[in-house]
């Protein structure tokens, strides 16, 4: 399939500004998602985007498969009903760092440690973008947002040791200087069983480069670039595959019990 | 298999109820008075092939309840105050994107932590207006076990019918009592319509009529819709700077609803109970079982709703105008305001009774005693 | 025909069980209305136990006990808080073994050694609560003995029906001699 056929071009042009990550990450994963129906490992009618708010909770509504964009903070939430409810279905949550860490920081621990058997795709750039640039959990200390005019006061989560912590068997981080690798990454991320968590570091340049001395995308692109690896080196982002285990995933356990219990009922 | 008559609780009854409609999905949080209502779903949802899911909040349980609706299968929560209050922003979200679910409140004594064993019905309003912006939603308030079965099942229709989150107005009161049920198989089940399967939608959400209820195209099955909590036009698509977007959709949410209040009113039916007097007794749910003890002894007339929302304005004016009316209602006052807007407002008295339990017959015979001079 | 019955006790003697056999027994094998109600939360903490049943010929509308015709007490604590609730021409019906009566007016009192003949007669303090309620329902006929020994096996644990069933008839006994 190409992926042009996954894109919904009459809401085309897209509301993301010039140079924005959330167009990286948009590209890549259409075109993992058009690999993977060619291949015929998923199919496009059962197979469904959930978002919630922010720019990068916006990318569902430019493609072309079943897509629930939801509240603020739950996409996790809502997915989870989709699962269970149709374990058929291949869901993926397109997800932001304000929307997955703090106001929907609880419903992404709890997916994890079910081990419930989605993708999701965390745009990390640091700030809230869609309402101008102010400062989110994983905006780093010291840095410049229209909420921290001094200086940001509080510590970053990392998001990959929070999920990992929970008991996420899959997660890597990557970052939209790294398009190729991502891309793999989500052929991962759809291929493993349970909860895979993609963690991606993305530029905003409009609302926390221009506030953090990277006024422009290219800036912002060389500092991720620069500034991660994938092996530990001291004062870098470790980014790469950080887990990759196997775990039976909740539907799997939840129908084990349904298939057990409504045995029991029929024979007796 | 023929029908059991069973002696249970409200809240098993209306886990029984929601079995009968064709609940097949549960995701809840646990919460006082209404926790009975989520371990009979845990037992009775895998027997029957369905799947219960215990989440981290009551936020997290009307969206996995959403969730599964649009993975075409009829869900429910059941919560009490402080879970419904949390459930606020997922009922408009259910609204807006029509989302057929049921909601159960099994109502306690608040504002906040309130009286978490004791009975109220000072969520009437909140289950109307608890979210932000324009929309409807439908409520029924049983008096009886048997209600607390009967009436779910209607929620799940009205639900399904009009694609609209329906809450089950219950009450401490009916939720913890035991009473003879009779677990009906009969009954009539309602089921969303649906599009053809594969069939491309253009409009999924058409504006007009401004009645409309378009049939659901659930995931999984061809149709590849969007569908966003944001205003949308009439391809589900963001149209939040269009006005007039935004003014049909919201009329047709509304009007969707309220247009059929009387049938719905009609279908879920009430009691009315007309003797000579020129008094009249109002109350719903688990305070309607005093105020119809009262009336009789006092020989009112007595009109007891089942449906709360949508308010059927002028059903009330057939029905009521004329009389001194009385509401009784375990609150500071909250239906006893739309029937003030549908008649004479002079003519309307209240007896709101807050506290945990509802009035005994004589409070309420020596209140219209009061009224009637 | 309306009877208003209290049963009460502390928690773990199965207080709440005897009023929803009472009210089954009733409302599912006799032609009787029944509305069962127990305590809840604060109240039912810290030991005590109430279980209401409502019974009647009619439709019964308003649902709590207001002023008990019968009561079951098998605290000491449940009896000093209820019995002065009871009618004039009631009935008192308590565990003698573990209830020290002292209304002094001529409510009718019947004393039942529940948890004594629970314990040595079947080995099982914990039927207590079927004993006083066999008992209750021989000195009151609120239901048929055959309605109460089905409604006992429907709602007591799997397995238990048995000794259950002889803790209802223990008890009939014990105030039939």
């Amino acid at each position: 399939m190409d992926w042009r056929e996954l894109i919904r071009w009459e809401r085309m042009p897209h509301i993301l500004c010039p140079g924005c990550g959330n167009g990286t990450i948009l590209n890549v994963l259409v075109r993992a998602l058009a690999e993977k129906f060619e291949e015929g490992e998923l199919d496009p009618d059962k197979t469904v985007l959930v978002s919630g708010i922010g720019c990068s909770s916006r990318l569902p509504g430019y493609v072309k498969l079943d897509s629930l964009h939801t509240t603020h903070g739950r996409p996790i939430a809502f997915a989870t009903g989709l699962k269970l409810a149709n374990p058929e279905l291949e869901v993926i949550v397109v997800t932001g760092n304000g929307d997955a860490a703090a106001i929907g920081g609880n419903h992404l621990i709890h997916a994890a440690r079910r081990n419930l058997d989605i993708t999701v795709i965390c745009s990390n750039n640091y700030v809230y973008g869609m309402t101008g640039g102010q400062a989110s959990p994983t905006t780093p200390q010291g840095a410049k947002s229209t909420t921290t005019p001094y200086g940001n006061p509080e510590p970053p989560f990392d998001l990959c040791e929070l999920v990992m912590g929970a008991g996420a068997p899959h997660v890597e981080r990557w970052t939209t200087a790294h398009p190729h690798q991502l891309k793999q990454a989500i052929h991962r991320a759809l291929e493993r069983e349970g909860f895979s968590f993609i963690d991606v570091l993305s530029q905003c340049p409009t609302n926390y480069g221009r506030r953090n001395d990277m006024r422009s995308p290219r800036e912002m692109l060389e500092w991720l670039r620069e500034n991660t690896s994938t092996e530990d080196e001291p004062g870098k982002i470790r980014i790469g595959v950080l887990r990759d285990e196997e775990r039976k995933p909740f539907h799997e356990r939840v129908y084990e019990l349904v298939e057990e219990v409504s045995g029991d009922e029929e024979g007796g | 298999m023929s029908e059991k008559v069973e002696f249970l609780q409200g809240n098993e009854a209306c886990a029984e109820g929601a079995i009968a409609a064709g609940c097949r999905f549960f995701a809840g949080y646990p919460i006082t008075p209404s926790t009975e209502i989520a371990e009979r779903m845990s037992e009775r949802l895998p027997e029957v092939g369905g799947v219960y899911v215990q989440m981290e909040d009551e936020i997290a349980s009307l969206a996995a309840v959403i969730g599964a609706s649009w993975a075409g299968v009829k869900a429910m929560t059941a919560t009490a105050g402080p879970g419904f209050s949390l459930m606020q922003e997922h009922m408009g979200f259910a609204a807006m994107t029509e989302t057929p679910c049921v909601i159960v409140n099994v109502q306690r004594g608040g504002p906040s932590t309130g009286q978490p064993t004791k009975a109220s019905q000072s969520d009437v309003m909140q289950a109307r207006w608890g979210s932000h912006g324009d929309y409807e939603i439908v409520a029924l308030s049983p008096s009886t076990v048997q209600e607390m079965y009967d009436l779910t099942i209607e929620c799940f229709n009205w639900s399904e019918r009009l694609r609209v989150p329906a809450v089950l107005l219950a009450d401490e009161v009916v939720g913890h009592m035991r009473e003879r049920v009779v677990l009906r198989e009969d009954v009539e089940v309602v089921d969303r319509e649906l599009p053809e399967e594969g069939e491309e939608i253009e409009e999924p959400f058409p504006l007009e009529p401004d009645d409309h209820v378009p049939p659901m195209p659930v995931f999984g099955r061809g149709h590849r819709v969007h569908v966003t909590g944001l205003t949308h036009d009439e391809r589900g698509y963001p149209a939040t700077d269009d006005p007039e977007v935004h003014r049909k959709l919201v009329r047709r949410l509304c009007n969707k609803v309220r247009k059929r209040a009387r049938e719905i009113h009609e279908s879920v039916g009430y009691d009315f109970i007309e003797r000579e007097s020129d008094l009249a007794l109002v109350a719903y749910g688990g305070c309607a079982r005093t105020v119809l003890e009262a009336a009789e002894e006092l020989g009112a007339t007595v009109f007891r709703p089942k449906v709360i929302h949508p308010f059927d304005a002028d059903l009330v004016r057939k029905l009521l105008d004329g009389y001194e009316v009385l509401v009784v209602e375990m609150n500071l006052g909250q239906y006893v305001e739309m029937v003030e807007r549908a008649l004479d407002a002079e003519c309307v008295h209240l007896l709101g009774h807050p506290g945990g339990y509802p009035p005994t017959p004589e409070r309420v015979i020596k209140e219209a005693e009061r009224i009637q001079g | 025909m309306k009877r208003e019955v209290r049963i009460s006790g502390f928690g773990g003697q199965g207080i709440v069980l005897a009023g929803v056999v009472l009210g089954r027994a009733a409302a599912v094998y006799e032609e009787y209305n029944a509305v069962q109600t127990q305590s809840y939360g604060p109240e039912a903490r810290g030991g005590a136990s109430r279980s209401d049943v409502i019974i009647s010929d009619e439709e019964i509308m308003y649902p709590y006990v207001r002023e008990p015709d019968y009561l079951v007490a098998m605290s000491q604590e449940a009896y000093d808080k209820y019995a002065p609730e009871v009618k004039e021409d009631g009935l008192i019906v308590y565990d003698s073994t573990l209830v020290e009566p002292h209304r002094d007016d001529d409510v009718e009192h019947v004393g039942v050694p529940a948890t004594k003949l629970a314990e040595e007669e079947l080995g099982r303090r914990i039927v207590a609560n079927m004993v006083i309620l066999g008992a209750l329902r021989e000195l009151t006929d609120l239901v048929s003995e055959e309605a109460l020994k089905r409604a006992v096996e429907d709602a007591v644990p799997p397995g238990t029906e048995e000794i259950n069933v002889k803790a209802v008839e223990l008890g009939a006994r014990g105030v039939r001699e």
